[in-house]
């Protein structure tokens, strides 16, 4: 436990030290920023349209504003993560402080694990920035708690996902920017996979709906807590990690 | 205290490491001595447990490297060829973060990176970042970062490449001083410094090992014997005969081409028979075609270690001084 602390706490000094976290941070964000000024303003338009008696007939600032507000905060995300996790093998490797890493008294999984809890820290910090915003919602309105909670749970996760994958990538190459491009394709096609599902029949549709990564979001930031998610996520994680593991023990082995 | 047995490593069809077996006894200085590409290198990758073997055994302090990897690298420093530092860190807080994943105790961290900062000199620079470090600094907090937790073992990939003259010595002394406390393999394509540090010496030379002996015995071998390539327009028999006659020629032997026979002449050790073997071929009448020394593979790779450092006397003058006196 120690070891993994003293690798994440590395980890998340580098980031730190180099202008990756500020960057990452600060442009989502002016992103995040932009958006929700974006929902807001058509929220406000859409309730004075209803206190004209035009709009809808109810208003729900969860369902309306702080959901979709979510699902854009994960596409952000999506540009955002392989920044993060594309140095992580791939910098050790080419500096050669992997050197150090696999002839120190540590396990590769220990390894693993401090490397993921390093930049799942550096993407809580990332969405922390966003409370700002929610609490700006809490103090002027009076959104329910619980799908915003349920929201930054399935952020946290999804991300957690994409950090998996994209330190399997990483530990691919010695290359930082093709494990980022790599990595970036990867979380793309794994948003956009259930898109075909009207042309391939309902088989296929439900097992790509499956693998979405997005389409499991969509409840969280409804507010639904469903364990099929967080098995879903849960399992990816630990698949991805897996992977990892392995990916460096058979490096080891061609050397 | 290192035990290798049988060791080979293949990377796909290449072998780097052929059925290498040698041991270091508590306390030691091994120097591992090869050209460039010998497999020194991927030795010392396998001792750490960087990579496993392909075949063969490595023991460390008395673990299987392989078997028992976290109890053989708690006892194992390690310096690679270039000094694993993290850029972006300070060197002091480099070096905690070293100890803390080689285990060295909480409470002791910090008495620990100061001490080892004040023995490879580096103390100086603790709050530089390492990206920022000349390379005789960066090579330093490699040294320091490799004796952070006190191991029983010490294994230094060219710990000298790259430091000017200075720095040379500083670090020998260094790694002498370690010696007694630390058993110390360390490598090299420098011959002078192997006389100089260690107190025994493996030579490799394409993955094989090709000597184990003290330096003082190695220089002795290779100044001793010596074989002789003698090309003479004459009879052969008679010329055999009369090469073996000439005093401190231990053997002869003949490759027979009927118009220009040629030899080889061994002769003692420490004696120089050229010259009476070619006054005796002149003093026949016969024609002396060539005459020429044959080296052996050991002196072979001997030569190639002692030019490579006189190649490189542009940069760095006091080794090639020291290849001089050698």
């Amino acid at each position: 436990m120690r070891n993994i602390l003293a690798l994440a706490e590395r980890e998340v000094k580098a980031y730190f030290a180099s202008p990756i976290a500020y960057i990452v941070i600060g442009f989502f964000a002016l992103l995040f920023g932009y958006f929700f000024y974006a929902l807001l303003a058509f929220f406000e338009r859409q309730s004075m349209q209803m206190s004209m008696g035009m709009g809808p007939m109810t208003m729900n600032v969860n369902q309306m504003l702080i959901g979709p507000l979510f699902m854009n905060a994960s596409v952000i995300t999506l540009f955002v993560l392989p920044m993060i996790t594309m140095r992580t093998y791939a910098e050790e490797k080419r500096s050669g402080t992997i050197e150090l890493l696999l002839t120190s008294p540590i396990t590769d999984w220990q390894i693993i694990l401090g490397k993921f809890a390093g930049a799942m820290l550096l993407y809580a910090a990332m969405l922390a920035v966003t409370l700002v915003h929610m609490s700006l919602l809490f103090l002027y309105g009076n959104p329910e708690w619980k799908p915003v909670a349920t929201g930054y749970l399935g952020l946290l996760l999804m991300g957690g996902c994409f950090i998996s994958v994209g330190l399997l990538i990483s530990s691919l190459t010695k290359n930082q920017i093709v494990a980022g491009m790599v990595t970036f394709a990867v979380f793309l096609l794994l948003w956009v996979i259930n898109w075909i599902g009207g042309f391939v029949g309902p088989t296929a549709q439900a097992v790509l709906n499956h693998l979405s990564i997005t389409d499991h979001l969509d409840d969280f930031a409804k507010g639904v807590l469903d364990t099929k998610h967080l098995v879903y996520y849960g399992s990816f994680i630990a698949f991805g990690l897996y992977l990892t593991a392995k990916s460096v023990d058979s490096e080891r082995w061609r050397g | 205290m290192i035990e290798v047995h049988h060791l080979s490593k293949r990377y796909g069809p290449v072998t780097a490491v052929d059925d290498v077996t040698f041991r270091v006894e508590p306390g030691e200085i091994l120097g591992f001595l090869g050209p460039n590409g010998a497999g020194k290198s991927t030795t010392m990758r396998v001792i750490t447990g960087f990579m496993p073997a392909t075949a063969g055994k490595v023991v460390v302090a008395g673990y299987d490297v392989f078997e028992q990897p976290l109890e053989a690298k708690r006892r194992t420093g390690y310096l690679p060829e270039n000094p694993p530092l993290y850029p972006d860190m300070t060197v002091r807080d480099y070096l905690t973060f070293v100890g803390k994943i080689k285990g060295v105790a909480r409470r002791d961290l910090r008495t620990r990176v100061d001490e080892v900062m004040k023995r490879t000199w580096v103390a100086d620079m603790a709050g530089r970042q390492c990206s920022k470090l000349s390379k005789g600094y960066k090579q330093r907090v490699g040294l320091a970062q490799a004796i952070i937790h006190n191991p029983d073992v010490l294994v230094l990939d060219e710990p000298t490449a790259g430091l000017d003259p200075k720095q040379i010595i500083e670090t020998r002394q260094l790694i002498r001083e370690l010696a007694g406390s630390h058993t110390i393999i360390l490598s090299t394509h420098i011959l002078p410094e192997v006389s100089q540090t260690c107190q025994r010496v493996v030579i490799i030379n394409k993955g094989r090992v090709v000597a184990v002996d003290t330096p003082e015995n190695l220089t002795a071998r290779l100044r001793g014997a010596a074989t002789v390539h003698v090309q003479v327009a004459g009879p052969a028999p008679d010329v055999e005969e009369a090469l073996r006659a000439v005093p401190g020629v231990t053997r002869v032997t003949s490759a027979a081409r009927p118009e220009a026979p040629e030899f080889e002449v061994d002769s003692e050790r420490g004696l120089d028979v050229r010259a009476e073997l070619a006054a005796v071929v002149v003093g026949r009448g016969w024609r002396l075609l060539e005459l020429r020394p044959v080296r052996m593979s050991l002196e072979d790779i001997f030569l190639s270690l002692t030019t490579e450092e006189t190649a490189g006397a542009g940069e760095a003058p006091a080794p090639a001084a020291e290849a001089a006196h050698a």
